[in-house]
């Protein structure tokens, strides 16, 4: 490249020059300088439309929650952190992590067994999920909570035999008890399935491997085909949870008072008030799905060693090294 | 590797392997014995007759479909058998005698048995989750047949011998084909056993990477390790087996030296096989 300057003829050169220049015009690959080289990347007026629209609109919505007197935001102020919402929070969060443990106990028990090669257990776990699956779960809490009219008193023993042991049910089914029972029963069902899916997405030949290197069965789960499964879990049982922390609401019908009930009792007492007790029980439910969705992001970056060749940076990395870069181009410009 | 001219070939796993068979009195490092094996109604191995002496390097060629890699399987029970038995250095591979019958063992009996016998697959599955030199350490520290940082230096002196000490710490989605299936049999490696199976262990690679695999197997069998290769690289097979197999619908129709069954076949099959890829 020997030639000095802007290769590219004037637009006047061009026009009135053309048949003499022999030199193509500016769509042929004539060699230029290293500016005029640079590729500029295809731009996107669309998009800034779109943006712009979007942006407008979010604004508004934000004026409208705002401004609207409907909300009546110094009542939410007001109720947000009042003990007794807090105490429906608390039961909220009992009953949330209660029923996520036992649910995905119970889903890991009915995968297993739906993967077994007893043919017993495999009808069982699919029997299981195909019942609760199917019933709603208010008809579910709306029968335990009426268990106790059913069955008197529940009994450990041979089936047509004798009994061991004998409780009392109704001292055994205190609400919150009735609450995880049938939140659990409903959570295992789908768990089961969540479970089931991430073992089968783990590759044969990794079953095969870790036979072949003579890896104890134990080990072979827990090792080689946990994690993997894990990978696949993670993201389907996060959104299961967050659908439980929302069904946790339904406990309201078997009298525990939970965030939604305190509301909504709270509702009957006050209501002039409903607005915004709706929108404390709102606010604090996107709250807990935050939480979870923030844990649920860095548990799948845990999950994904090895999946990807260069793990992607986390959003507060992303900041960081945005910040230092601006920063530096501050600095940079300062200098100039 | 000096072939003996008065063994008639053919019989029995003939050629040497640095001892002379008929002096040899160690028992066979693999022995296959009247082999059977249906998929469904699909009789895939039809009376397999197989013996391998302890050190030397057996190529099984044959097309596909002709029972190889479900043979290779059968030694180290991830195939079970319908009829016949396996044995490797002298023990039965996944069955016991119970009287005249043979009776299939535990899985964990099966699972420590497979400790003696390297299995390298044509896929590699290598453990994506864990880096190279955790994949090497699995077994042993699995097994409890070392601990945690003998099994970390081991793994270090397996990767190094492949030609990888650099990569201990890469997953192994961060290598290319080639440097994948040298992990994989550093991990086969990694419980010393006495037998490596491979399975098709350059198929799945790049032209170019074929080598450096070959290179790995080439250098184990100068150690006296008893190796048994399904392969289609018959040039390999040439430079490399004491022993040349050829397996067609799930007999043997063919075995001895290189030089008898690559560069002389005897039988039509073999010679038309050999006509196709060479």
């Amino acid at each position: 490249m020997g030639e000095i300057g802007d290769s590219r003829p004037e637009p006047a050169a061009r026009t009135g020059t053309s048949l003499r220049d022999p030199r193509p015009a500016d769509t042929g690959p004539a060699p230029g300088p290293a500016s005029a080289q640079r590729v500029v990347p295809l731009r996107h007026p669309g998009r800034w439309v779109a943006t712009v629209v979007v942006l407008v609109v979010l604004a508004q919505i934000g004026h409208g929650l705002v401004t609207n007197p409907f909300f009546q935001w110094d009542r939410f102020g007001y109720w947000f952190l009042r003990p007794v919402v807090l105490e429906g929070l608390l039961i909220t969060l009992k009953v949330t992590a209660l029923s996520a443990v036992f649910g995905l106990l119970g889903g890991v028990v009915l995968a297993l067994c739906r993967l077994s090669r007893s043919p017993v257990l495999q009808l069982v776990s699919w029997g299981y999920v195909w019942l609760f699956r199917s019933v709603p779960l208010i008809v579910l809490l709306l029968f335990l909570y009426n268990f106790s009219a059913l069955y008197p008193s529940l009994g450990l023993g041979v089936p047509f035999g004798p009994t061991f042991v004998q409780f009392d049910e109704t001292a055994l089914a205190t609400e919150i008890v009735i609450a995880v029972v049938g939140l659990s029963l409903n959570e295992a069902a789908y768990a089961a399935e969540v479970v089931r899916g991430g073992i089968l997405s783990v590759d044969q030949g990794q079953h095969e491997a870790a036979a072949a290197l003579g890896l104890p069965r134990r080990y072979q789960f827990r090792r080689i085909v946990a994690p993997q499964a894990l990978r696949s879990i993670v993201p389907n049982y996060v959104n299961q949870l967050i659908g439980l922390i929302k069904s946790t609401s339904l406990v309201f019908y078997v009298s525990l008072l939970d965030l939604f009930g305190q509301v909504q009792s709270l509702g009957s007492t006050y209501p002039g008030d409903i607005v915004p007790l709706l929108m404390v029980a709102t606010v604090w439910y996107v709250i807990l799905t935050s939480i979870v969705s923030v844990v649920q992001y860095y548990v799948e970056r845990r999950f994904a060693r090895g999946s990807v060749r260069t793990m992607p940076l986390t959003p507060l990395q992303k900041l960081r090294t945005g910040v230092a870069e601006l920063r530096g181009r501050i600095a940079a410009g300062a200098l100039r | 590797m000096t072939t003996d001219a008065a063994t008639p070939a053919g019989i029995t796993g003939s050629a040497p392997g640095g001892t002379d068979p008929a002096t040899d009195v160690r028992p066979a490092a693999v022995e296959i014995h009247g082999a059977h094996k249906w998929f469904g109604t699909h009789h895939v191995l039809a009376g397999v007759d197989l013996t391998v002496r302890p050190g030397q390097v057996a190529v099984v060629l044959g097309p596909s479909g002709s029972g190889k890699s479900t043979l290779l399987r059968s030694i180290n029970h991830l195939e079970k058998l319908d009829h016949g038995y396996v044995s490797v250095n002298g023990e039965l591979v996944g069955v016991r005698r119970h009287g005249e019958r043979l009776k299939e063992l535990s899985e964990r009996a099966i699972l420590r048995q497979r400790g003696g016998i390297g299995f390298v697959f044509q896929n590699f599955n290598l453990f994506p989750h864990l880096t190279a030199a955790e994949n090497v350490a699995a077994a042993p520290v699995a097994t409890r047949r070392a601990t945690r940082s003998e099994s970390r230096a081991r793994a270090a002196e397996l990767l190094a011998r492949v030609g990888l000490g650099d990569k201990a710490d890469a997953y192994p989605r961060q290598l290319s084909g080639g440097q994948q299936q040298r992990v994989a049999i550093a991990r086969a490696l990694a419980l010393r056993p006495g037998v490596i199976l491979f399975d098709e262990p350059t198929s799945a690679l790049d032209p170019e990477l074929v080598g450096e695999v070959l290179g790995v197997i080439e250098d184990l069998a100068s150690t006296g390790t008893t190796l048994i290769v399904v392969t289609h690289e018959i040039g390999f097979a040439r430079k490399v087996a004491d022993l040349v197999v050829f397996l067609d619908d799930g007999v043997v129709v063919e075995q001895g030296t290189p030089a008898e069954v690559i560069d002389h076949p005897r039988h039509p099959r073999t010679r038309e096989f050999l006509a196709k890829v060479l």
